[in-house]
């Protein structure tokens, strides 16, 4: 049995507050909780953009093509797919820091900041889940549609739509990755309060300050957005299956 | 239609995020509000102050940066790190100013040329913490280094920063005064900031070295170590103010530093630093020139 002191039973109650603490934060609107949460959308939506932009059509073309040294680049990639996002942070700041080349540009401890350091960490996973499925559309269909008579482009578009779903799969990979990062943003975003502090870094601070349910809370509305969002995404994906 | 329909949604999300990013960038320009009806309120400066995590953890920047920021039309923007990292942020110009504590580093950090001067700001002090079981009996103890020696000679579990913050720092100086290379399966580097290595004390039943403003925070928020040693003059721990020189980095806000550090020494300040408590106890001691002047220099 658990006395009321025993300290099983405190962590315990720690969890039942913080799950008590985030349904508060948000059925409460908590002001500073909504902002932290919009920022991080905001840092992660962008990034992914950015990632998909690059990565997709750089997947796709690196999975049509033949080169000499393919395959040393393919490992590359694939190791980018790892890259640990702290290291990330700090080549980040080396470079926009005021001493780094690209210091003028005065975007340290900014938003801007964070989102470079998430593209450079999302953009191999897009690269490289795409790069797999458009490799393993059925090389026929391309050729097949050039005798039709389609031009390059609309093959490659077609090969492309054929390997939707592993694309999706790589969009969802780099968001999840994205929004649960914390080493880099932490480094070049500074976590300073109201204007690059994010879901990830206000956790972190919680935790050193003891305050481990509003840590926790912060952690279920961390999952609970990310839940929402692979939700549309999957949805999205079943609605392309039925079409 | 599958195809179309992908290649629309796809349309839609990246139009959608891209519009994000925009708001995303928009969002750094923030800092100029809306001009507003009484337009006596011009765009607040931007001030980058790295920082102590004790100083931000305990809560008193939130207590004393409003009134700078209401007095000086400025944000502040807090970098809150170990000692290590905010002043090679400065040695860097990636700071305006720097508050932190570390009293040789800081002295060699104005030395080399990357802070205009040094002025002292406050005091609070180190203490030794540990399991209340207190295996190393060490509890009452007056002499920090005797009762490091008495926690290596009993291989009593101790947690070190190890992360070259300032209190790395002064753990490392009293490991020296003590004439003991701290080595062995009992001595454990964590790397992390302090309210990290409390948390892991805590649960390893381990002695650390703390500053009293972050135990004191943490005290309030059901940490159970016990205070052990205190009062010795090797665990008083100064904080320093130091404005990043703008003659290494044109692009500091040098002017808003200095009034920074002038603000932070000011008597007002002062006792607005005196009146922080949390759980009833005050964690800083102010120690400016202006403090001990209108205090009979003590």
């Amino acid at each position: 049995m658990l006395t009321a002191d025993h300290p099983r039973r405190q962590i315990i109650e720690t969890i039942f507050d913080a799950l008590r603490e985030a349904l508060r934060l948000i059925v409460s609107l908590d002001p500073a909780v909504i902002e932290v949460m919009w920022r991080s959308l905001q840092v992660t939506l962008s990034a992914l953009a950015l990632s998909a932009a690059i990565g997709i059509p750089l997947g796709t073309w690196l999975a049509l093509v033949r080169f000499p040294g393919q395959r040393l680049l393919n490992a590359l990639i694939y190791t980018g797919m790892g890259l640990p996002p702290v290291v990330v942070g700090l080549v980040v700041y080396l470079v926009l820091s005021n001493r780094g080349p690209l210091g003028d540009l005065g975007w340290l401890f900014s938003i801007k900041a964070m989102v470079v350091a998430q593209v450079i960490i999302a953009t191999p996973l897009v690269v490289g889940v795409t790069m797999s499925s458009v490799r393993a559309v059925d090389p026929a269909l391309r050729v097949q549609l050039r005798a039709l008579g389609a031009t390059p482009w609309q093959a490659t578009a077609a090969a492309l739509i054929e390997a939707r779903f592993g694309v999706i799969v790589g969009l969802v990979a780099g968001f999840g990755s994205i929004i649960s990062e914390v080493g880099a943003v932490m480094l070049v975003g500074g976590n300073i309060d109201g204007r690059t502090r994010v879901l990830t870094t206000a956790i972190v601070l919680e935790t050193r300050r003891g305050n481990f349910d509003v840590a926790l809370a912060l952690g279920i509305i961390l999952l609970t957005l990310s839940f929402v969002a692979n939700l549309i995404m999957v949805l999205g994906q079943g609605k392309l299956a039925e079409s | 239609m599958a195809k179309r329909r992908f290649l629309v949604l796809f349309l839609i999300f990246t139009l959608v995020s891209l519009t994000a990013s925009l708001a995303a960038c928009d969002d750094d320009k923030e800092e100029q509000p809306a001009p507003t009806p009484t337009a006596e309120a011009a765009t607040p400066a931007r001030l980058i102050l790295a920082t102590t995590t004790s100083t931000e953890d305990s809560g008193l920047l939130e207590y004393i940066l409003p009134d700078f920021e209401a007095k000086y039309n400025a944000d502040v923007d807090v970098i809150a790190v170990g000692t290590g990292q905010a002043l090679e942020l400065g040695q860097n110009g990636d700071a305006d100013v720097v508050l932190v504590h570390a009293r040789a580093r800081e002295d060699a950090f104005v030395a080399d040329g990357y802070g205009t001067a040094r002025y002292d700001v406050m005091y609070n002090d180190f203490i030794l913490v540990g399991p209340a079981a207190d295996p190393a009996g060490i509890r009452g103890m007056t002499e920090a280094a005797a009762a490091f020696t008495r926690i290596a000679e009993t291989g009593s579990t101790f947690i070190s920063r190890g992360d070259d913050s300032g209190t790395h720092s002064k753990e490392k100086a009293i490991w020296t005064a003590a004439g003991i290379t701290p080595e062995g399966d009992w001595y454990l580097s964590a790397g992390q900031g302090m309210g990290e290595v409390l948390t892991m004390s805590e649960e390893m039943g381990a002695y650390t070295l703390s500053d009293r403003a972050t135990y004191v925070a943490r005290q309030a928020t059901g940490l159970k170590l016990e205070f052990l040693v205190e009062g010795d003059p090797i665990l008083f721990n100064p904080y320093g103010v130091i404005p990043v020189n703008p003659q290494k980095h044109p692009n500091v806000n040098a002017e808003l530093a200095q009034a920074f550090a002038d603000w932070i020494t000011s008597l007002e300040t002062q006792e607005l630093i005196a009146s922080f408590q949390v759980n009833g106890q005050a964690l800083f001691t102010p120690d400016s020139q202006a403090w001990r002047a209108a205090h009979g220099g003590e």
